[in-house]
């Protein structure tokens, strides 16, 4: 009951919904963040994941990074490359991304590999180039896999993305140290709150888009 | 690196003494965790229509990022480990429900026919049947949920100081030295990795039967939808 009074005190707050500390400005820096983690992840966790997946070399490789790269505390990351880079946007998106290309890696390789492999030899007998059997014949089977895993990093990097405040950048995670500072309890509900939400709103579109982009054929089997 | 391991004096530990009150911090809740899957999970193995819901909940509970579920939490448990301990137990219980529920049923249905026709009771069957054949899936989930552990639970150090390891963190910042900040992460990251080490080396002393040059259990359908489930 607490907590629900704290969240209605302030989202019924007026001074909260404009400016430069308004919801609307943070959720928009929030937003920008995720989308920027998240491409710069997925630009190098599904290419690497794609080829590795359609030749099925390199999986100890890549399991072996995936298991580093997790054990990267991303805070204490994102604390370390603060104190040596300083101020800016760099030093937070070196652990989201850091965070974020294991799940997209690993789900990418592991759903190239569970593909049947009858409709790949097809294929192969069928004469089509590698290239086109990897777009046309694996792609869309591994898709619904391959999205789960860009869904798990998206919502790792939402939740992440919270302590670029601490180092003083701006973000959804700015009302929770912030009011954690200030003794403003108001404030850290309402950015948690506001952070959980945009996280549930992150799964819902990955839902749609895996209801949209994946083939019914493949969804029936799956 | 000099003075790596000397510890600033207001986090009142030593080197030793943080990495055990991190891995206290972060392994108890696994372990919480996973006493509260088991029952959970072979719930959803008896009863298939709970599955559904039960990961819907979870699913969205896994959603809500560590620091707001500490925040929320404070008001409750006030600015103490207690208040790191129950999200990390919470996400734990998240990755090992769907461990524990795909290992148990990927126990084929001959073996179950077999072992009740020795005259095992459900008990028995579930205790010496069901459970060791799904210990590698229920491996892979502890794997996870202890090296995720291990890795949130420095964020405690922004709920007034309780993040063990992690509390070098706030002091690397405060005092302007960053070799605490890469001692932090070093030793977490370290950390982790033994722990992982360990659980690997669990599974392989708990699973004799397995041939050990194939890393990969021989079903790895588990171990994928696992990874779909992490956040």
């Amino acid at each position: 009951m607490n907590v629900l009074s704290f969240v209605n005190a302030f989202f019924s707050d007026a001074a909260h919904w404009h400016g430069y500390d308004g919801i609307p400005h943070r959720l928009l820096e929030h937003v920008q963040y995720t989308l920027a983690a998240l491409a710069v992840a997925a630009a190098v966790g599904l290419p690497v994941g794609l080829i590795t997946g359609h030749t099925g070399r390199g999986g100890n490789a890549l399991a072996f990074i995936a298991t580093a790269a997790r054990a990267l505390p991303s805070f204490g990351l994102l604390v370390l490359m603060f104190v040596i880079i300083g101020l800016g946007l760099l030093p937070v998106m070196i652990p989201l991304v850091v965070l974020a290309v294991p799940p997209i890696l690993v789900t990418t390789y592991e759903a190239m590999r569970s593909v049947d492999p009858s409709p790949v030899d097809a294929a192969r007998g069928m004469g089509m180039a590698e290239s086109r059997i990897l777009f046309q014949v694996e792609l869309p089977v591994a898709l619904p896999l391959i999205l789960s895993g860009l869904r798990s990093a998206a919502i790792q990097i939402v939740s992440t993305a919270t302590i670029a405040a601490y180092v003083s950048l701006g973000g959804l995670g700015r009302y929770i140290v912030d009011g954690l500072y200030q003794r403003n309890y108001e404030k850290v509900v309402g950015g948690a709150t506001l952070v959980a939400v945009l996280a549930l709103v992150t799964l819902t579109l990955f839902w749609a888009v895996n209801r949209i982009a994946v083939s019914p054929g493949v969804r029936r089997s799956a | 690196m000099n003075g790596f391991f000397d510890i600033p004096s207001d986090l009142q530990n030593s080197y030793p003494g943080l990495i055990g009150l991190h891995l206290r911090e972060s392994l108890l809740p696994v372990l919480v965790g996973l006493l509260a899957a088991l029952p959970i999970a072979q719930l959803c193995v008896r009863f298939r229509w709970l599955y559904p819901p039960v990961l819907g909940v979870t699913t969205v509970l896994y959603a809500i990022p560590s620091l707001a579920l500490f925040v929320v939490l404070i008001d409750y448990t006030g600015q103490s480990e207690i208040t790191v301990m129950i999200p990390l137990a919470v996400y734990s219980l998240v990755v090992l429900v769907p461990a524990i529920v795909d290992g148990v049923r990927s126990v084929p249905q001959e073996t179950l026919a077999a072992a009740t026709a020795m005259g095992f009771g459900p008990v028995r069957r579930y205790v010496q049947v069901q459970l060791p054949i799904a210990v590698p899936a229920i491996l892979a989930g502890l794997r996870v949920a202890c090296v995720s552990s291990i890795s949130l639970a420095s964020v405690g150090a922004l709920i007034g100081n309780q993040g063990a390891l992690g509390n070098l963190l706030a002091d690397a910042m405060f005092y302007h030295r960053p070799v605490l900040a890469v001692n932090s992460v070093v030793t977490t990251a370290a950390l982790a990795i033994v722990v992982d080490a360990v659980l690997v080396l669990v599974r392989v002393l708990l699973t004799p039967w397995m041939p050990r040059s194939t890393r990969r259990t021989p079903k790895a359908a588990p171990a994928a939808a696992l990874e779909d489930a992490v956040r």
